[in-house]
């Protein structure tokens, strides 16, 4: 991989740190008047999800890192690996639960995911930012529930359970945002 | 004297901590390349050696690879000379200056030494403080640094890291009496402590604004000044700047005393409009020239 300076850091770059491959969020440089100038990063590592501040001398080089971000459908899982593919070239890419980590809860099959590569293997998967699940479990809905009101547990095909509203029944399809893990609405009819 | 000088010229500084843009000039029977001026110094003293007396312009200066919040490679300079002043004179009209474009009350002066002590609790004249010492306080307020600091470079990252944010509430702050090894193209005076460089800078809200000396007149000191700069360059693996002759012939006819600053004219705006980047302050920042 190539090497970049610190004059090439932009946030997005993927950058080798204390062998681990990590991505760029900030870069600022400071220079006091005259002398040494420096550059103070933030970074994600994207093994740990941590972020890292580190201080460099301008000028100084990291060698970049082989990641690279894919969408992939998920296929299925054997309970050890979740296996995602390439709709394109039917090409086949096993994540550990290392890289499929909290996204598992939101894991559908045919699906579309943002799987991040690091050295060809799965590194990270991202879901998308809204999906739609059924509904395998909750309590029945009380008779002249209105959208208004209190919300309930519901356990959802993949095993997440979400809070959703009262009037909501077992086998409904709702739409969940993944960021927050919220219920957003009863899926759309098609 | 309002002056212009040329913004391509055949000499540079040897400044091992900035670097230049280098113009191809294709033109037969010369050196193959001409630098945009970093700042007008060299020719503005070869103006004051020739007996310009006072002299001011604002100008661009260019410094390849120094790029954000408050740099951009192309930038304007206010860079002004008095002759007959020293430092502290000059101090004293940059004070009145800024704080006439910005509506501030009043400024501090502070030396290096006494804003170390401050908010470092070290003592850089004594002599248990060495490169060593400095990146152990460094080590502790920063956590991870960058590996092979010298001296110098260890008292830059403290500089940025830790004073400059500490004094951003101190509105318009002096810095003045730098250690010997920060002289740059100041001249060096005794003081009770010892030796310092009769240089400073201005910072207002914590960000500097301007660089000012009590000029290096003595031109065997500036040769060595310069010498010394290309050696630390070969040390970085950084190309070797041939010394300005002309400068240098300037000042072996005579500069006379005097004293000169230069002000980032983008900062003080940035500062006048309560802007948070100079990219604010411009038509069209680098990233979008």
């Amino acid at each position: 991989m190539a090497n970049f300076s610190t004059n090439e850091f932009k946030s997005g770059l993927k950058v080798m740190l204390d062998g681990d491959p990590c991505s760029i969020l900030e870069n600022e440089f400071v220079k006091p008047g005259k002398g040494q100038a420096f550059n103070r990063v933030k970074m994600r590592n994207l093994k740990s999800g941590r972020v890292w501040e580190r201080t460099f001398k301008s000028g100084d080089s990291l060698e970049g890192a082989d990641v690279m971000d894919m969408t992939l459908e998920y296929s299925y899982t054997d309970g050890e690996f979740w296996y995602f593919m390439d709709p394109a070239s039917y090409e086949q890419f096993a994540a550990d639960c290392d890289a499929v980590s909290e996204t598992e809860k939101w894991l559908k099959e045919q699906e579309q995911y943002e799987v991040t590569l690091y050295n060809g293997a799965p590194l990270a998967v991202t879901p998308p930012n809204f999906i739609e699940l059924a509904i395998t479990e909750t309590d029945p809905g009380l008779k002249g529930d209105t959208a208004q009101g209190g919300s309930k547990p519901a356990t959802l095909g993949t095993g997440a359970v979400v809070r959703v509203p009262l009037f909501i029944t077992e086998g409904e399809v709702i739409r969940i945002d993944t960021r927050s893990g919220e219920y957003v609405s009863r899926a759309s009819k098609s | 004297m309002e002056v212009e000088t040329p913004l391509l010229a055949q000499a540079t500084v040897p400044d091992p901590n900035l670097e230049v843009f280098a113009v191809s000039t294709d033109v037969m029977g010369e050196s193959p390349y001409r630098f945009l001026q970093t700042s007008p110094e060299f020719a503005m003293k070869r103006l004051l050696a020739a007996g310009s007396g006072d002299i001011f312009q604002i100008s661009k200066a260019f410094r390849k690879e120094e790029s954000g919040r408050h740099h951009n490679p192309e930038f304007s300079l206010l860079e002004w000379y008095r002759v007959d002043w020293d430092h502290r004179m000059l101090i004293r009209e940059v004070a009145e200056l800024v704080c006439e474009m910005l509506g501030r009350a009043g400024w501090q002066v502070w030396t290096y030494r006494a804003l170390f002590q401050e908010h470092l609790s070290v003592d850089l004249f004594d002599p248990g403080i060495g490169r060593l010492q400095l990146l152990d306080v460094a080590h502790q307020r920063i956590g991870d640094m960058p590996p092979d600091l010298d001296y110098d470079a260890t008292l830059a990252l403290l500089m940025t890291h830790c004073i400059e944010p500490a004094i951003s509430d101190w509105g318009v702050v002096f810095v003045t009496e730098f250690p010997v090894s920060q002289a740059a193209l100041a001249r060096t005076m005794a003081v009770d402590s010892g030796a310092v460089a009769a240089r400073f800078e201005c910072y207002i809200d914590g960000c500097e604004v301007a660089n000012g000396y009590w000029e290096q007149c003595d031109v065997a000191a500036l040769t060595a000044q310069f010498v010394t700069d290309n050696e630390q360059r070969q040390q970085r693996g950084l190309p070797i700047r041939e010394l300005d002759q002309r400068l240098l012939a300037a000042q072996a006819e005579g500069l006379p005393d005097c004293a000169g600053v230069a002000l980032g004219v983008d900062r003080l705006l940035a500062l006048q409009t309560g802007v948070s980047s100079l990219a604010e302050t411009l038509s069209f920042d680098w990233h979008r020239a």
